[in-house]
């Protein structure tokens, strides 16, 4: 029982100390696909779909 | 029930599953709360069921109403191929908000006039400041607000989709049955029901309501998404999808609540101490956030391009700011408990994402100002755009106040006192109520596809507003710091220099100040209210050319 809760504890800690690497990549991933130069002409007509009447 | 000449004449026509299902279920409902009614432990519970019998009631002649009225086809989703946008429940929200607007100004002078001339609660129940307190923030943030936020959602997604909103009779349930949510809740705060908790006063029934509404919203939102003609999701989506799923989050984690009876209006929250205190401020901070930022922000990001003529500056930095806003505003909530019993290190994590909240508020802000490159013009010629971009400068400098109140320092002399107050209003009446002005001034002629009445009353009612919010905001931080640096001074032997009463004193002027420049906010609304409806009921149709001419196509 109390090996159980030794690693319910080591896993919950792990967890909670990851979560913040985690987040830090997945906000990366984001800034890069961003930013990425190919993205570029995606994100100009992206940028013009308010004017676009249909 | 039986039958106008238009049933017989279609015989294939029959009731959608909506229409049976909605029509049927609310029968039900009127009949569970007649019983409410009739076998309620309280006069308020009794009334609200009342309220939710005769709705019900109403809403299944109108459903009947309108199934027999309409052809057997439902409108099409294209016309010609183009979308058959879905207009109706828009408008409705569009004037609701205009009309609890006005109510909540109202109000709001009301209970600024009670703090400069007590009398002014005359000593009545129903009257007295703490209860048109919150009937005052409910109707500007959640009345006019939400409705701001559903009626231009509700438009934006299905122009940015290029496709027909999801739902026949769902976005009707939304917008009526969210404004039916304001009446009982509104109606409860005049009749002393509430649970206590800030921005969150609505009792166990509303809450269990406004869920119901809130999911359907979502689902409505979201279903004209999937269905969408347009590859991309537009950015304003993201902000619009962001404030609808973190409101239903944030209502479901900060409500759950044990009712003294199901027949009676009292109930007890769930959480208890510190953690019912962490979870109200991560519920209030964050509904500053999604509600009157992120939503308010998807408004920004369709309305001001389209108003100007222009893309949007940066579409690359309105991706980032959107990801670093979700991320972020999340964990501020503890800044509102500054030197309370929650754990210190919780504390200085809500400063210090606060203090970080501003990168991403300047970014999205000078995105917003810097749209209008190349058009800087307008802003001399439309009043309407001058507006919206004068909120957006009103959104960087409260977000540059709020990173800076939070800090502990700063929040010691800060809080609890009336510089929170300027520093709310200045967001709120600066940005949230500029930029909703905008919005309406915008859609209302989109919608009933007229033009502008009158561009000359807008200008009037951009100045007069200004210099209200001015008047608001520069009394407010005086009397705020005045009233926090009374409280701190201390003689030379030690004692407190003040008592509390001649710090009440000393804001006297202060609170006839605010007044003020409420009155002249609430004038401004009166003007724009004016204006809008001359265009609706006598406006000219909006064939001709002219600055309210962005139109959608006819």
């Amino acid at each position: 029982m109390k090996a159980i809760i030794q690693v319910e504890n080591f896993a919950s800690s792990l967890v909670g100390t990851l979560w913040t690497p985690i987040f830090v990549g997945i906000f990366i991933a984001i800034v890069a696909y961003a930013l990425w130069p190919r993205n570029k002409s995606l994100f100009d007509a992206a940028a013009r779909m308010p004017l676009r009447e249909d | 029930m039986t039958s106008p000449s238009s049933v017989s004449k279609s015989i294939s026509k029959s009731m959608t599953m909506g229409e049976a299902g909605l029509a049927s279920g609310l029968a039900v409902f009127a009949f569970v709360s007649f019983l409410g009614m009739a076998m309620g432990h309280d006069a308020a519970f009794s009334f609200h069921a009342a309220l939710a019998c005769a709705a019900s009631l109403i809403s299944v002649v109108v459903i009947g109403n309108r199934y027999l009225d309409r052809p057997a086809e439902l409108p099409p989703a294209e016309i010609n191929g183009r979308p058959n946008y879905y207009l109706g429940p828009i408008k409705f929200a569009s004037a609701m908000a205009m009309f609890w607007g006005i109510a909540g100004f109202t109000v709001g002078l009301i209970i600024a006039m009670q703090l400069a001339w007590p009398a002014l609660n005359f000593d009545l129940p129903w009257t007295t400041f703490g209860r048109l307190r919150p009937l005052h923030t409910s109707a500007v943030i959640f009345a006019f607000g939400g409705n701001v936020l559903i009626a231009s959602s509700f438009y934006v997604v299905q122009k940015t989709c290029r496709t027909r909103l999801a739902g026949d009779l769902a976005p009707w349930f939304v917008v009526v049955g969210y404004n039916f949510f304001i009446l009982i809740a509104g109606t409860g705060y005049l009749l002393g029901v509430t649970q206590s908790k800030e921005y969150a006063e609505p009792e166990w029934y509303a809450d269990l309501w406004l869920t119901i509404v809130w999911v359907t919203y979502l689902l409505v939102f979201l279903m004209t998404l999937v269905k969408r003609k347009e590859p991309h999701i537009f950015v304003a989506n993201w902000f619009y999808l962001a404030f609808i799923i973190t409101i239903a989050v944030l209502h479901l984690g900060n409500n759950p609540a044990l009712p003294v009876s199901f027949l009676g209006s009292k109930s007890y929250i769930a959480w208890g101490g510190v953690q019912d205190a962490m979870f109200q401020w991560w519920y209030g901070h964050n509904a500053v956030g999604f509600f009157l930022t992120a939503g308010f922000l998807a408004i920004m990001y369709y309305f001001i391009p389209k108003r100007a003529e222009r893309p949007i500056y940066s579409y690359r930095l309105s991706i980032i700011h959107f990801w670093a806003l979700i991320f972020l505003y999340i964990w501020a909530g503890p800044h509102h408990l500054h030197y309370t019993a929650l754990p210190d290190w919780a504390q200085t994590l809500g400063m210090t994402f606060s203090i970080m909240l501003w990168m991403p508020s300047w970014g999205g802000m000078i995105n917003g100002l810097m749209t209008l490159s190349g058009a800087w013009d307008k802003l001399r010629t439309d009043p309407v755009l001058r507006m919206m971009v004068v909120s957006v400068a009103f959104y960087g400098m409260s977000t540059f106040e709020g990173p800076m109140m939070s800090i502990k320092v700063v929040n010691s002399l800060s809080h609890y006192t009336d510089w929170t107050i300027g520093h709310v209003h200045s967001g709120a009446l600066g940005w949230v109520g500029f930029v909703s002005f905008g919005a309406l001034y915008c859609l209302i002629p989109w919608l009933w596809n007229r033009q502008l009445y009158s561009l000359k009353l807008v200008n009037w009612h951009f100045w007069i507003s200004t210099i209200g919010i001015v008047l608001y905001i520069s009394a407010m931080w005086v009397s705020g710091i005045l009233q926090g640096l009374m409280w701190r001074a201390y003689t030379s032997l030690g004692f407190l220099e003040y008592s509390f009463i001649e710090s009440v004193e000393a804001m006297h002027p202060f609170y006839i100040i605010r007044a003020a420049g409420g009155a002249l906010f609430l004038a401004g609304a009166l003007i724009m209210a004016f204006n809008l409806w001359m265009t609706v009921n006598a406006g000219r149709a909006s064939e001709t050319e002219g600055t309210a001419a962005l139109q959608p196509a006819e």
